[in-house]
């Protein structure tokens, strides 16, 4: 098929500019730290100088004399929280374990952890006061070495973990071809631009008011209502903007509960915003993940057996899982799989979902070790793709909602020029650089959440919608603004689309590319839902496109409004349901330096319908660039010794800058899947990052010869 | 951070006073100081600003060019007669940090930048620089950035700056003020090993004050080549970098200037491997075997065996980019 047969799609159109731009480019756009209140104090915490053991003395007395201190908070001194003895912690993860709870107890559970916390009137004056705080330690031996302790990882609890076995794994011994390697990624920092940062102010007795950095205003209300026994309606979280998060302000953290206890005991707003060192051992991170995968072919490359396995770390107090085998299930037709993924603690804090989550760190292993096969077979990469591509779903027999795979392998294959690809690798050269072509695949469940929206046409003719959900800076907004648009029939100028306040109607949490179809499906279904409240005002024989205001201006309505809530149909239940990208790569390699350039990236989302190009574009592009440092920088170091990171900042701690990325192609696929929601659109955050990590590493391989099977690949690894 | 006083003399003579008091520290761009002082590293009573004195400027003096301690780092990589006359040192000078760091760090604070070591910006880990006698904490750590030429048991930190690899290589003279009157140094002597007083970077005293650096001219603008190795594209410091110079004769070298980047606790100048390069034809075998002198006595620790092989790699391609066999 030609590339024009396959764009023969619904009109392409270039979408509408983000709704907030302006305000981002001018700085009217007012994220949590900017929120400024009368008679506001500053809060500082002091980390923990070792990795475990407990604290024998603390001594606050200097700091507590020092100019502008208002209070230093410790274990001795906190007030115990009504909540944090009882009750589910809506911020904990699904499994075992406990989330840390700060001020407690003098327990040390890993460095960095805050010890105290000092509030006084000025942001300087309390982190000079911070550096007065001593304290002194019983320490205890540690590990904060995941892969020393790899031995001792254990299966979670809950069924979603435990092993998963179909037919007999154990095949992909018997095949002629096989491949059995390990793949490593190292601890990655979500680091985006902006800092964990929360301003609490009770406003009475009994209400807070919370500016939060969160990716759920309404989970962020229910934790703090949770921790200070407090109805929710009385805790108010407010996330107008969040500058990236990536999964880092996914749940409530203890050093934000800790914010709104200190504005309780000091009867003053108070305003914490973390450093960028703190941000490494306070709001989580890709946890260091050991993988090993064993796969077998016949002679003409189809899978015969495939096991999955994974180790990852968590943290001594806390189960932390995430989807890192899950992949190898479903994406390919195989009949005998077997997944096993274990966890073993270690002295660090809990890791949390990045970008893409376990599924990304799970496509690097299950994608390396796909190039590697079809290399062993002599067969192009995308064809032995092909040659065992799932049409239904292999895990659960379901046929698939929709599944376009196939058209994006071809789209991107294209669009790069992989006919250019040598065969053989470490062939072609220009100017002294090595040249070469490597891809992979992503994949990640599309489904659609429950979410309430109010849409109300006022009387000047705009229609407001509002709910409770946060745009983390994909331009959910100008998502919304266009399925609104599209659902109402009227321009987007004429659309408001209100958000980031727990006490507009709920919405789910921003995670899991869920947010374009849960809250996207009930705008579209709010919408219909107005207008049809309006053709029965208006009677039969009127406009399907009347004036809106002139309607309620003769009615002597003020305005007229619907809140509605939705979820996905029940027909949802017969499918299965994914996104896919398809990422290609080219690179040149420097033999003898190990300088590793991007040429170009072509990164194809079937991702169903494009409800907002020109977003969707960006999450292309900031996946693509995400993916591009986890394959060739990002990595946290911890000096074991210590157990304390030792490039915990923005220039020991490398993402890709400018210089490192070329054009990026974002091309979709852009078939609607109508039975997700009613927009037929996917979503699209995951997938972008999903196997580009294993795409650069195959085209490393291409361009030397050299397989990396441990992220990153920094130039002293690729040297020749 | 330490609460400080801060004051701006208008005067080098009234600079070189306060700096003579206990506790006194020189600012310029601040790029470096003032995030040392944040993290606890460097803690002065009083900051000496000396961004009012008239040491900006970048001019002709016979024999080649002088360049004020407070020109920047951008003005300096975007003046005329350096580009014409030393395109190394605009390469190296662009190759350093970011545009922005560039607008605002200056030739002197660029000397006296103190190293990146981790472990040296960490006021809980043991470090001989920070806090002498309280170890090394990079010997038998995260030494990946690490040196390997010129370390003692105390210290095995590098230099970080990008501009004096090139300044070294170029045969640069320091101008220095104190209290006696003006001294000149080679910048080949400015910095300094390690030894048993790592905490000591270079051999400019407390009181004394950093004003020009002179630069003379030469024969090496048509053939020179500033080289980073990075672990990415832009703003990131050298994980090896090789300033190479040459004066080519009908394809002979009839002298070269080279030095490196990122591998030791000073900009290393490699003058065994220059001599070995002249008289000789301006090849790739001259050039490994420049490689190979240059790299005698290199030692490695856990993390940073690569140099070993990046470095003299780097001399390579360095010497083949000036001259022009690239
Ligand atoms: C993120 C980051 C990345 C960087 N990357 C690079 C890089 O890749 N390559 C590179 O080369 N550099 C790099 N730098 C360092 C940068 O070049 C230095 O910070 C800068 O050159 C310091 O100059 P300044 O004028 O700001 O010095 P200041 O911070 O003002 O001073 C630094 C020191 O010099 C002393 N000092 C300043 N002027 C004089 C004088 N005239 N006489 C005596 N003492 C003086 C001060 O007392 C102080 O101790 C980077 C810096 C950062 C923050
Ligand atoms: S290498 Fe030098 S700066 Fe680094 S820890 Fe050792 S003594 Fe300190």
């Amino acid at each position: 098929m030609k590339q024009q047969e396959l764009l023969n799609i619904p009109p392409f159109t270039e979408g509408i500019n983000r709704v907030d731009g302006k305000l981002k480019v001018t700085g009217a756009a007012k994220y949590a730290a900017e929120f400024n209140l009368p008679n506001m104090a500053w809060a500082v915490l002091v980390p923990s100088t070792i990795t475990k053991g407990t604290i024998s003395t603390i001594d606050t007395k200097a700091a507590e004399r020092a100019p502008g201190v208002l209070k230093v908070i410790t274990y001795l001194n906190a007030p115990k929280l009504p909540g944090y003895d009882s009750g589910k912690d809506p911020s904990k993860p699904p499994t075992g374990g406990g989330p840390l709870r700060l001020f407690v107890d003098n327990t040390v559970k890993f460095n960095g952890h805050p010890i105290a916390m000092v509030v006084a009137d000025s942001f300087e004056r309390a982190t000079y006061a911070a550096s007065l705080v001593k304290a002194t330690y019983n320490k205890e031996s540690f590990q904060t070495d995941a892969s020393k302790v790899l031995d001792k990882a254990d299966t979670p609890k809950g069924p979603r973990f435990a092993d998963y076995k179909r037919g007999n794994p154990e095949e992909w011994q018997n095949a002629p071809v096989k491949v059995e390697e390990e793949y490593i990624i190292p601890i990655e920092v979500h680091n985006p631009m902006e800092l964990s940062a929360i301003v609490a102010h009770w406003t009475a007795d009994d209400k807070v008011t919370v500016y939060d950095k969160t990716q759920g205003v309404k989970s962020t209300q229910n934790a703090i209502a949770q921790a200070f026994k407090l109805p929710p309606d009385n805790v108010q979280v407010i996330t107008k903007f969040v500058g990236g998060a990536f999964g880092n302000a996914l749940r409530t953290w203890p050093h934000e509960t800790a914010t709104v206890m200190a504005a309780q005991m000091i009867k003053r707003p108070v305003k914490l915003v973390l450093t960028r060192e703190m941000q490494f051992n306070s709001v989580g991170f890709r946890p260091y993940t050991w993988q090993k995968i064993r796969i077998g072919a016949t002679a003409d490359g189809k899978f015969t057996g495939l096991i999955h396995e994974a180790r990852a770390q968590t943290s001594s107090f806390e189960e932390f899982t995430e989807g890192t085998v899950n992949m190898a299930r479903f994406m390919y037709a195989c009949p005998n799989v077997g997944t096993i993924y274990k966890i073993t603690p270690v002295d660090t804090n809990t890791p949390t979902w990045m970008r893409g989550p376990g599924e990304a760190t799970g496509a690097f292993a299950l994608e390396s070790a796909i190039d590697e096969l079809a290399y062993k077979l002599n067969l192009d990469p995308i064809e032995l793709r092909i040659r065992n591509h799932a049409d239904t779903d292999p895990e659960n027999g379901k046929p698939f909602s929709t599944k376009y795979l196939k058209e994006a392998y071809e789209m991107g294959a294209d669009k790069i020029g992989w006919k250019n690809r040598p065969s053989k690798p470490g062939t072609l050269t220009e100017d002294g650089w090595l040249i070469g072509y490597g891809m992979g695949s992503g994949v990640f469940g599309a489904g659609r959440g429950r979410a309430t929206v109010k849409a109300t046409m006022q009387s000047d003719g705009i229609l407001l919608l509002q709910t409770a959900v946060t745009d983390i800076g994909v331009g959910t907004g100008t998502a919304m603004t266009q399925i609104a648009a599209d659902a109402f029939g009227i321009p987007s100028s004429k659309i408001k689309f209100e958000l980031g306040d727990s006490s507009l109607p709920p919405s789910p949490t921003q995670g899991g590319s869920m947010i374009t179809s849960t809250v996207g499906g009930a705008v579209h279904d709010a919408c219909l839902a107005l207008k049809e409240k309006f053709q029965q005002l208006i009677g039969n024989g009127g406009s399907d496109k009347p004036d809106y205001a002139k309607v309620l201006k003769d009615k002597g309505l003020q305005q007229l409004d619907v809140t509605i809530t939705s979820s996905g149909s029940s027909e949802m239940r017969d499918f299965s349901s994914y996104s896919y990208s398809v990422h290609f790569v080219q690179v040149k390699v420097h033999p003898k330096t190990g300088v590793t350039r991007i040429n170009k990236v072509v990164s194809v989302a079937d991702s169903g319908h494009i409800v907002s190009p020109k977003t969707a574009r960006s999450q292309v592009v900031g996946g693509a660039i995400g993916g591009i440092g986890m394959a060739l920088m990002e990595e946290a170091v911890i000096d074991h010794r210590f157990g304390r990171y030792v490039n915990a900042d923005l220039a020991g701690y490398h993402v890709p800058v400018h210089a490192d990325i070329p054009q990026i192609d974002a091309l979709f696929v852009n078939k609607p899947d109508y039975k997700v929601n009613p927009m037929g659109a996917k979503g699209m955050g995951e997938i972008a990052l999903i196997g580009m990590s294993a795409a650069v590493a195959n085209a490393i391989y291409n361009a030397t010869g050299k397989r990396f099977r441990e992220l990153p690949i920094t130039p002293d690894k690729v040297m020749i | 951070m330490k609460q400080f006083q801060y004051i701006r003399p208008i005067t080098q003579q009234s600079v070189l006073a306060a700096i003579a008091q206990p506790g006194t520290k020189i600012i310029a761009g601040g790029s470096n100081l003032v995030d040392l002082m944040k993290h606890g590293v460097m803690t002065p009573d009083k900051l000496v600003d000396i961004n009012k004195l008239p040491l900006r400027n970048v001019s002709t003096v016979k024999n080649g060019v002088h360049i004020g301690s407070l020109a920047l780092n951008s003005q300096v990589a975007e003046d005329k007669q350096v580009v014409a006359k030393f395109p190394l040192l605009s390469q190296a000078l662009n190759a350093g940090a970011s545009a922005q760091l560039r607008n605002m760090a200056t030739v002197g604070g660029n000397m006296m930048q103190r190293t990146r070591c981790p472990y040296f910006y960490d006021v809980a880990l043991p470090c001989n620089k920070r806090n002498p006698g309280s170890g090394c904490g990079a010997l038998e750590g995260f030494n990946r950035m690490h040196a390997i030429f010129g370390m003692s048991e105390q210290c095995i930190a590098v230099h970080p700056s990008d501009m004096a690899v090139a300044m070294a290589a170029l045969d640069a003279t320091v101008i220095i003020a104190g209290k006696k009157g003006e001294r000149r140094l080679p910048f080949v002597d400015f910095h300094r090993l390690p030894g048993n007083t790592p905490q000591l970077d270079n051999n400019l005293a407390k009181d004394e004050l950093i004003v020009a650096v002179e630069i003379p001219e030469n024969n090496y603008a048509a053939h020179s080549h500033y080289l980073k190795i990075r672990d990415r594209a832009s703003y990131a410091f050298a994980l090896v970098s090789v300033a190479a110079a040459l004066d080519i004769d009908n394809g002979t070298i009839r002298s070269a200037r080279l030095a490196m980047g990122g591998v030791a606790h000073k900009p290393w100048r490699l003058t065994a491997a220059e001599k070995a390069l002249v008289g000789k034809p301006a090849n790739a075998a001259s050039f490994e075997q420049a490689a190979q002198v240059a790299m005698q006595g290199a030692k490695a620790f856990k993390d940073n065996a690569f140099k070993l092989k990046l470095a003299p790699a780097a001399i390579i391609e360095a010497l083949t980019h000036a001259a022009g066999l690239a």
